[in-house]
């Protein structure tokens, strides 16, 4: 019991935010509801990034109906490699990475290859809702797939590393960057077992990490040492962020975000339900951060260059 | 911190108020105790009479119990509008008769009556005159074969007693001479017959069996023997001997259960409901003995009641979800699936309800894997899931059965749409997230629905939801709270409690 009660007070201290406050206290008081369509389906998040001025992966197509699913491969010849998504899928589900080998035939991020018909079951389940919120129909969004800068993709075992900030009224107050390994599949959810990186606000360089809760210093599959990681072009990153925070509205907002070899900064997709990991890679609470954010009197008034000054300062 | 939250706390305390000086006033106004344990049992048994009428005068007899060796009769009702009732004794038979110069159409008519359960209480009875069965004089083929099975019996018994629980055993065994025989009259009435051609004092007995918050119950016909101003209960099923504590019998002086006049289609069935009287009230006969009814639920029907405890303890399983989402955290599939289960449980009664409820969704998981194959649509693919649900269901209640073990026919309570769902849903799950998901969401929704039915089946929180009303308000009050708790969850503490240890000093002060 006293164990217990200890526990709390260490967490409150480090100023963790649980469930149950960041549910009250920052998604339904700081997020409207009418909000929420437009980052929980991508298709919409894409024309809002687009007419924002906010660069995105390349849209190749959208598949819409069931009939439409066996003219993907028309769409596609001419594609070296590209990405299927569910337009309101969430957590990473049902995302399709694929490469074109050498003898023609699809290949996905983890090496297995895959027929026409493979893809065409996919596209049809995706299309039914297997993969949407609440199992509504479906559309598929197919982009051309981003390259990551080489400078962070050393870092990841398979798939593309993306940063994640937290937004709060606009101000960014804490990101991480997830780098997939051999024990997450390639995939870059925590708690699949992907590496989360905690990267300070100031400088955009790596300040604590940790795999399946643990800390790490090393990535497990490239043996790199997490400590000399740093996000480039890392001013670009917030700014970017800041401007997903205004297009959208939302007060507590998560951002995904890549850096492309060409493209530079691009938004992957937003969140309006965040994840509390961040935390645990950060190894700090993200509580003070938002306190100290709640104390500003009207940052809605501040321009992105203040806010991001503001966040460098404090965080 | 823009909108006060004054008005909602305000809110909390006047249902806190309201819903503790309800059940406050109801404690001391009228006498409700707290624990079951202080009260005096009283079954309330409705007889619900429906018929036809054929729009002339009817005239319905019904046969009601009286006080007998553990019951003791304390109040009796009735609701029938526009007909005449009257209580009338003959051959020592209670009856109550209805009638009405004028009836259409569909009718109901209610009997309702209260039974003080007293052990101590014995009622003597009187053995019933010896009939001669012209039948078995005859010289037929049903005759020579229920007197050749009464041979078989009597050699093999030494008293009345031992010669029924022969004669029962003798049917169960010689099953082709027992259908044979039951081709002419139910085997209660031929055992009758055979006791009394041995000249043993028997008669068919209509029992109830009393179980609390049971609709739409039916009698049994038992077979009553006496031996030296005793008697015992015989089931000309089982052979089971004696009357069980929760066994009322209704109708013992040998008449029919209901005479109707005027009318068709009849039916009689009984709804039952366990009063928790206290002590006081439970021996006061006196014609105020319902002023505590008042304003709550017990002014219904008894049907309607029986429905009532069980939608009363709702709100306890709604309970157990908010406090294991938001003060555990643990991970359930669908909201309020488990409170649906623990309902399907308390139905079912738990390891039949916890086996089969493993067993479906177990099988359910292999049915949708082959289905994932076929690309249906996701409307067509839960539609064939609910079917399969509901074949998988019906397979075992007849796998169960032919078994012998009844309870398997009990699974059919079992939310069958919302099975179907949870195991599409955890499908999905594994295919995403891998087979450990599904065992942790899966097993989460058990561990609630667990808890849940313990609370819900509990003897002090039946009692208590069922008498207090004032109760709900608390726990509407208890969920508000909840709802704005923005603490940490138990195993949220554990996630982060990497967070919590270490280097502190160095930290935010």
């Amino acid at each position: 019991m006293f164990g217990l009660l200890r526990e709390i007070r260490d967490l409150r201290r480090r100023g963790v935010l649980g469930m149950n406050r960041r549910n009250i206290a920052y998604i339904s008081r700081y997020n409207e509801r009418r909000l929420f369509p437009l980052v929980d389906n991508k298709l919409t998040t894409k024309q809002l990034a687009i007419d924002a001025g906010v660069s995105v992966p390349e849209l190749i197509g959208v598949i819409e109906n069931q009939h439409d699913a066996s003219s993907a491969d028309e769409l596609l010849r001419e594609r070296a490699s590209f990405c299927l998504k569910p337009s309101k899928g969430s957590g990473g589900k049902g995302i399709l990475v694929i490469r074109r080998g050498d003898d023609g035939k699809y290949l996905r991020s983890n090496g297995l290859a895959m027929s026409s018909a493979d893809l065409r079951r996919h596209i049809s389940n995706i299309l039914a809702g297997l993969f949407s919120l609440g199992g509504a129909p479906d559309q598929v969004l197919i982009e051309a797939l981003l390259e990551c800068d080489p400078a962070l993709a050393k870092y990841s075992h398979e798939g593309v590393p993306d940063l994640r900030l937290i937004l709060f009224r606009g101000v960014p107050v804490m990101a991480m960057i997830r780098l997939a390994c051999a024990a997450s599949n390639g995939k870059a959810n925590l708690h699949q077992g992907a590496v989360g990186v905690g990267i300070a606000i100031r400088d955009g360089v790596a300040v604590h990490a940790v795999q399946n809760d643990v800390r790490v210093t090393h990535h497990p599959d490239t043996g790199l040492d997490l400590g000399e990681l740093f996000i480039p072009q890392w001013q670009e990153m917030l700014e970017l962020g800041c401007n997903c925070a205004d297009m959208t509205g939302l007060g507590y907002l998560g951002v995904d975000l890549v850096l492309d070899k060409n493209l530079g900064p691009a938004l992957l997709e937003l969140n309006a339900r965040p994840g509390l990991s961040i935390q645990i890679a950060n190894g700090a609470g993200l509580l003070p951060r938002l306190r100290s954010v709640e104390a500003i009197r009207n940052p809605a008034r501040m321009s992105v260059a203040e806010r991001v000054a503001f966040a460098q300062a404090q965080f | 911190m823009q909108t006060s939250r004054t008005p909602f706390y305000a809110l909390i305390l006047l249902l806190l108020v309201v819903g503790l000086g309800m059940t406050w006033l109801r404690h001391k106004s009228h006498d409700v105790p707290w624990l079951p344990g202080e009260k005096r049992q009283v079954w309330s048994i409705e007889a619900k009479v429906d018929f036809v009428a054929r729009g002339e005068p009817v005239k319905v007899s019904l046969a009601i119990p009286d006080t007998q060796t553990r019951f003791e009769r304390i109040a009796e009702y009735s609701a029938s509008p526009g007909y005449g009732l009257e209580f009338v004794e003959q051959n020592g038979e209670r009856r109550a008769e209805w009638s009405i110069r004028n009836a259409t159409g569909l009718q109901t008519l209610y009997y309702r009556l209260d039974m003080l359960v007293d052990d101590s209480l014995k009622v003597s009875d009187t053995a019933p005159p010896l009939e001669v069965a012209s039948a078995l004089y005859d010289d037929t083929p049903h005759a020579t074969s229920a007197l050749h099975m009464l041979s078989s019996a009597l050699e093999r018994s030494a008293d009345n007693f031992t010669l029924a629980r022969e004669l029962i055993r003798e049917f169960n065994v010689q099953s082709q001479s027992a259908s044979f025989l039951a081709q002419r009259q139910p085997r209660s009435r031929w055992m009758k017959q055979l006791l009394h051609y041995a000249q043993v004092p028997a008669r068919e007995v209509k029992v109830l069996t009393l179980e609390d918050g049971r609709r739409r119950q039916s009698l049994q016909t038992y077979l009553q023997v006496f031996q030296e101003g005793q008697y015992q209960l015989f089931d000309p099923k089982s052979g089971r001997s004696g009357l069980s504590s929760n066994q009322l019998l209704w109708e013992y002086r040998s008449g029919s259960l209901l005479d109707l006049v005027g009318g068709s289609r009849s039916d009689v069935s009984f709804s039952i409901i366990d009063q928790e009287v206290p002590v006081s009230q439970g021996l006061d006969k006196s014609e105020q003995q319902f002023s505590f009814l008042d304003f709550s639920i017990h002014s219904l029907p008894v049907e309607e009641q029986a429905l009532f405890k069980g939608i009363l303890l709702v709100p306890v399983g709604v309970l157990v979800v908010v406090f294991m989402r938001v003060l555990i955290g643990l991970r359930t599939s669908g909201t309020f699936m488990p409170v649906l289960i623990a309902i399907a449980f308390i139905q079912t009664s738990l390891v039949t309800g916890l086996s089969g409820f493993i067993l479906i969704v177990g099988v359910g998981l292999v049915i949708r894997s082959y289905l994932s194959h076929l690309n249906l649509l996701l409307v067509a693919r839960i539609s064939a899931v609910i079917i399969s649900v509901i074949a998988m269901v019906s397979l075992f209640a007849v796998i169960a059965y032919e078994l012998g073990l009844s309870e398997g026919l009990k699974l059919t309570l079992f939310p069958m749409v919302i099975l179907s769902w949870t195991i599409e849903r955890m499908s999905i799950l594994w295919e995403e997230e891998g087979s450990r998901e599904v065992f942790v969401q899966g097993g989460g929704s058990l561990l609630v629905a667990l808890v849940a039915y313990l609370i819900m089946t509990n003897e002090v929180v039946r009692h208590l939801t069922f008498n207090f009303m004032g109760l709900q308000f608390v726990f509407m009050a208890l969920v508000l709270m909840l709802g704005s708790y923005t603490g940490y969850r138990l195993l949220e503490l554990r996630r982060f409690s990497v967070l919590g240890k270490g280097d502190s000093d160095k930290g935010e002060h």
